[in-house]
């Protein structure tokens, strides 16, 4: 089966439903077709194509629920997953969290699909690494690259009524590039619903210059600096919030969210007032679903406003017991910028440490957010509004919390991608003092 | 990496469990996954289609993996169940060498048609590919095994128990986690069951039955009132071995230093439960670290997770040569490291050896997943780095002829590569307890279980936690500390290891889900050692205030 419209999509759902037997039953169906190109040392080493589709059928007797899914989708096989779920439900333990199936429920339209990446071609695929090859190649310096790119959609029914759709499309590029000596390293990373925005070229060319500019690093001590940090280095350290924003963990006490006493920290200011984050589904830069996997409506919401902490994310469960809306949590995150470029932002450092990319980031402390990681493929040394040369890589202990109350200047916002998550953000370069290097690597 | 995937299971931080979900895993009831779909003669005719078409194709090499994998998970938290999820993936990858250049392709389509289609769709993609390629693949050579099968020796398929009494075993841990103080406790029981068939032009037909079992839990003690909370994470490991692990029998219990109770063939994970609690809370209570030069005692619950990054990473080929730079990075480990016979990564006591053959480690297997041997073989002796680990077609770049036998493919949906096979520290030579260790010890800390984790992209600099660490004075435990992590460079370290204890505290541990390659995969591997001393470790204090 490939990707299934709309109205083939609901089709299927109401024969599936149409078998039902149980108090409730709810069908969740996906497909995507996707490929992969991944190359090292200037050549191809594996390439991929997978298509695959998905049908979960979750059905309940009061609060038992059983779950079974297929991967076929003839007649016989849609009514012997639902009778297979039926089972599974039959004999669950009652589990006390289970909350009724959502109504019908009411979505905007999602921007997620662009019909040119659901029509790449191999060709095209193979002309977009061949461009970036030959930057490298170029050089005489040594690419390792990886190119994705996926068209699928989603699509959920309810015995209540509900129904929901969704086709995203979304390409995802990396690459990293290396002097043939080994000492120099540069990287840049690109995320894009639309593949005719994806210029591998030029992500390539700016990695290359970072690795040649890299390669004589100076060793300077650890401490604390002042520090700007690229959209890509942002997203890894800011998504640990946006992870974070469960409003169970924090009522229950164990969150960087909770506090002394036994209370949150919603409400309160937590970071410096320039920091604004909130999640659109309908940005036209990161459009995402409008609906969740729950069928819940995606809508735009503030998380973080003038620093302040203005909203949790629930569990249907939880926000009933609370007696709250169950605003479901982000689906990708926006970090509110400003006007100056990356090169602004330099020019306007007197001394400091330019990050392109943070590397291997890990929880220290869950209660301080204390997360630690490494510098990694160009990081420069600052000093009177210019790069000066570079400089050699930094293990950090930081907590997001403690560098957004050490905000200096906002950048420019961008579309970019973690490393970490793969997930795309639209977040702007930032400068903070006082971010904590604890020791030196002497990686490249 | 996504060592997201890693961290969710081995880190897991203070909350909910993550459940890893191979892309293409469905669920499906347990009655229906103890069935063979198909049996070994009907695998060998499907995979033939596979090995004729690409043959006619032009293919010069091709493997087929039919794979079933299976996995159940049984989650909790406190008095209730909130999931029991049996999920089966089933398909065929189809991998072949056409004009000197590697292809893939996978199906769940594991008919004659459906074989056949992927199959071309594979040599496809290595013509296609071949315009960039530099240089062709060479295979190392390998016997033809003919039909061949192995199976993990295990007594219990955990498969096989029923869901209810894994659910009353981890209800009643967590009872007993909450009688002694637990704020909360998440628990887990993850069983994986991998049927692999895999064939090759070169006339070997594998049958493979591996399994591999995994309790866990997490217990959180709060207090509400200073707003502080620890968590301590149960000291099971994940083994290549079935439902008995969970036996907990009292000849698998070790009465170690800190009054502690750890585990090794077996385990006990109400006990431990209960323990959890009681240790959770004297954590709160722990001082916090005064930073500074510390003689670190690491016991083999901790010590794995630091050989896994900084030994088992490094001497992966493909990292040294570039393969994995743009995501896991290279290493440090250089080949004219190697080629100089006398790398010092170590003091003189310091041996690794790596294994793909040791019972009960998860790494275990007849056979690779390129239908190689398995086998065991060194990487540092006295200290000097001596091999790497590298499947057929890097193996040549070290003048070797036999693969190491350590390929692996998470899914029959994803390629093969080169992945890390059991590294373990081997016992030392001299009769040595922890308590005789310890008993040395001026000034040092004594750190059980693995926690916190990063390391650089060539393995260099690293930063460790742990889940319990005791400050150790003038040879004596001194009660417990908190908000210890260690930073030091790989080679530094290795060479500060003073002492190993011996063979009878030489255990295993290891990780589930250690990720790699892009798109990423898990692999699971096990890493043994008995107590070693590291000296003069720098030790960071990790506290922070927020507000």
């Amino acid at each position: 089966m490939s990707i299934l419209t709309k109205d083939e999509a609901q089709a299927l759902l109401k024969k599936v439903l149409s078998y039902s037997k149980a108090d409730e039953c709810e069908v969740n169906l996906t497909g995507n077709d996707s490929a992969n190109i991944r190359y090292a040392r200037n050549s191809v080493s594996t390439s991929a194509k997978v298509s695959s589709s998905q049908l979960v059928v979750s059905s309940a007797y009061g609060k038992k629920l059983g779950v079974a899914t297929i991967n076929e989708f003839d007649d016989a096989s849609l009514e012997k997953v639902v009778r297979r779920s039926e089972e599974l439900a039959q004999l669950a333990p009652e589990n006390p969290e289970y909350v009724l199936f959502l109504g019908p429920q009411n979505y905007a339209g999602s921007a997620t699909y662009v019909p040119a990446t659901a029509a790449i071609t191999p060709r095209l695929r193979s002309d977009l690494v061949a461009a970036s090859l030959q930057v490298a190649r170029d050089a005489k310096a040594v690419a390792a690259g990886f190119l994705e790119d996926n068209t699928g959609y989603s699509a959920m029914a309810n015995s209540k009524g509900l129904f929901a759709y969704n086709t995203s499309t979304n390409t995802n590029f990396s690459i990293t590039v290396r002097t043939e000596d080994g000492r120099g390293s540069g990287y840049a990373t690109r995320g894009y619903n639309d593949v005719t925005k994806l210029d591998t070229r030029k992500a390539t060319q700016i990695a290359t210059d970072k690795a040649l500019k890299s390669a004589e690093a100076k060793a300077i001590e650890p401490g604390k600096y002042t520090v700007i940090l690229e959209p890509a280095a942002v997203a890894v350290l800011l998504e640990r919030i946006f992870f974070g924003l469960d409003a169970r963990q924090a009522d229950e006490g164990r969150s960087f969210l909770s506090k002394a006493g036994g209370t949150t920290r919603l409400g309160e200011k937590m970071v410096d007032e320039r920091v604004n984050i909130y999640s659109d589904p309908l940005h036209p830069e990161l459009p995402t679903s409008t609906w969740s996997g729950d069928g819940r409506p995606q809508e735009k919401v503030s998380w973080i406003e003038k620093g302040v902490i203005k909203n949790f994310s629930y569990s249907r469960y939880w926000a009933e017991k609370k007696g709250v809306k169950a605003v479901p949590g982000p689906d990708g995150a926006i970090m509110e910028g400003g006007t100056k470029s990356l090169e602004e932002l330099i020019a306007g450092t007197k001394k400091g440490v330019l990050v392109t990319r943070l590397w291997y980031i890990r929880d220290v402390d869950p209660q301080s957010l204390l997360l630690t990681g490494l510098t990694r493929d160009g990081t420069f040394y600052i000093e009177n509004g210019k790069i000066q040369y570079p400089i050699k890589n930094f293990r950090f202990n930081e907590s997001p919390i403690i560098m957004l109350n050490n905000l200096e200047e906002l950048g420019k916002v961008e579309r970019t991608v973690s490393v970490e998550s793969n997930v795309n953000y639209l977040l702007p370069p930032i400068k903070v003092r006082d971010f904590t290097f604890s020791s030196l690597s002497d990686a490249v | 990496m996504k060592r997201r995937d890693f961290i969710h299971l081995a880190g897991m931080g203070s909350g909910a469990m993550a459940l890893p979900f191979s892309a293409f895993a469905h669920e499906v009831e347990i009655g229906q996954l103890l069935t063979p779909l198909l049996d070994t003669s009907q695998k060998k005719q499907l995979a033939d289609i596979a090995l004729n078409t690409a043959k006619s194709l032009g293919a010069s090499y091709t493997d087929v993996r039919i794979g079933r994998y299976l996995n159940q998970f049984v989650t909790t938290r406190e008095k209730k169940v909130q999931g029991v999820t049996n999920t089966e993936s089933f398909g065929v990858g189809i991998r072949v060498i056409a004009n000197g250049t590697w292809g893939f392709a996978a199906s769940n389509s594991v008919t004659p048609d459906g074989i056949k289609k992927t199959t071309e769709r594979a040599v496809a993609i290595a013509k296609a590919n071949s315009k960039f390629q530099r240089e062709p693949v060479k295979l190392a050579g390998t016997p033809s095994y003919g039909e061949v099968s192995w199976k993990t020796p295990i007594v219990k398929n955990g498969f096989e128990v029923p869901v209810k009494e894994k659910i009353e075993l981890l209800l009643n841990a967590n009872a007993k986690a909450m009688e002694n103080g637990a704020s909360f406790v998440n628990s887990l029981i993850f069983l994986v069951n991998e049927q692999k068939y895999f064939a090759s032009s070169e006339g070997s037909y594998i049958d493979q039955d591996v399994h591999r079992t995994w309790p866990n839990f997490q217990v959180n003690v709060v207090d509400r009132q200073s707003g502080q909370f620890k968590t301590r994470s149960a000291f099971s490991a994940p083994v290549g071995m079935g439902y008995e692990y969970l036996d907990g029998k009292a000849g698998d219990k070790i009465k170690a230093p800190g009054d502690i109770i750890l585990y090794n063939k077996s385990y006990d994970i109400v006990e431990d439960a209960a323990m959890a609690a009681q240790q959770a809370k004297q954590f709160i209570a722990g001082k916090s670290v005064e930073p500074g030069k510390y003689d670190l005692v690491l016991e083999p619950s901790h010590l794995w997770l630091t050989i896994h990054e900084s030994v088992g990473h490094p001497t992966e080929l493909d990292r040294v040569l570039g393969y994995e730079a743009n995501y896991a990075g290279t290493s440090f480990l250089t080949m004219d490291k190697w080629q100089s016979k006398n790398f010092k990564f170590g003091s003189d006591i310091v041996n690794f050896v790596a294994d793909k053959t040791q019972p009960g480690s998860l790494g275990s297997v007849g056979y690779d997943d390129e239908g190689v041997k398995c086998k065991s073989w060194e990487l540092i002796k006295d200290g000097v780095l001596v091999n790497y680990q590298a499947i057929r077609d890097q193996i040549g770049m070290l003048g070797q002829k036999e693969s190491h036998g350590c390929c692996y493919s998470q899914s029959w949906s994803d390629v093969q590569f080169q992945r890390m096979a059991n590294v373990s520290l081997q016992a030392g030579k001299k009769s040595l307890t922890p308590e005789q260790l310890i008993s040395n010890v001026e000034k040092g800390i004594y750190i059980v279980k693995d926690g916190s984790f990063s390391i650089d992209q060539q393995r260099y600099n690293f930063q460790f936690g742990g889940v319990l660490f005791f400050e150790i004075k003038n040879g004596k435990i001194a009660g417990m500390l908190k908000d210890v992590a260690y930073q030091a460079n790989t080679q530094e370290f290795w060479n500060s290891c003073t002492e190993i204890c011996d063979e009878r505290d030489y255990r295993l541990s290891g990780a589930f889900n250690d990720g790699k390659g892009q798109p990423s995969q898990s692999n699971a591997v096990s890493h043994g050692s008995a107590t070693a001393r590291f000296n003069g470790v720098n030790v960071i204090n990790t506290g922070r205030t927020i507000l």
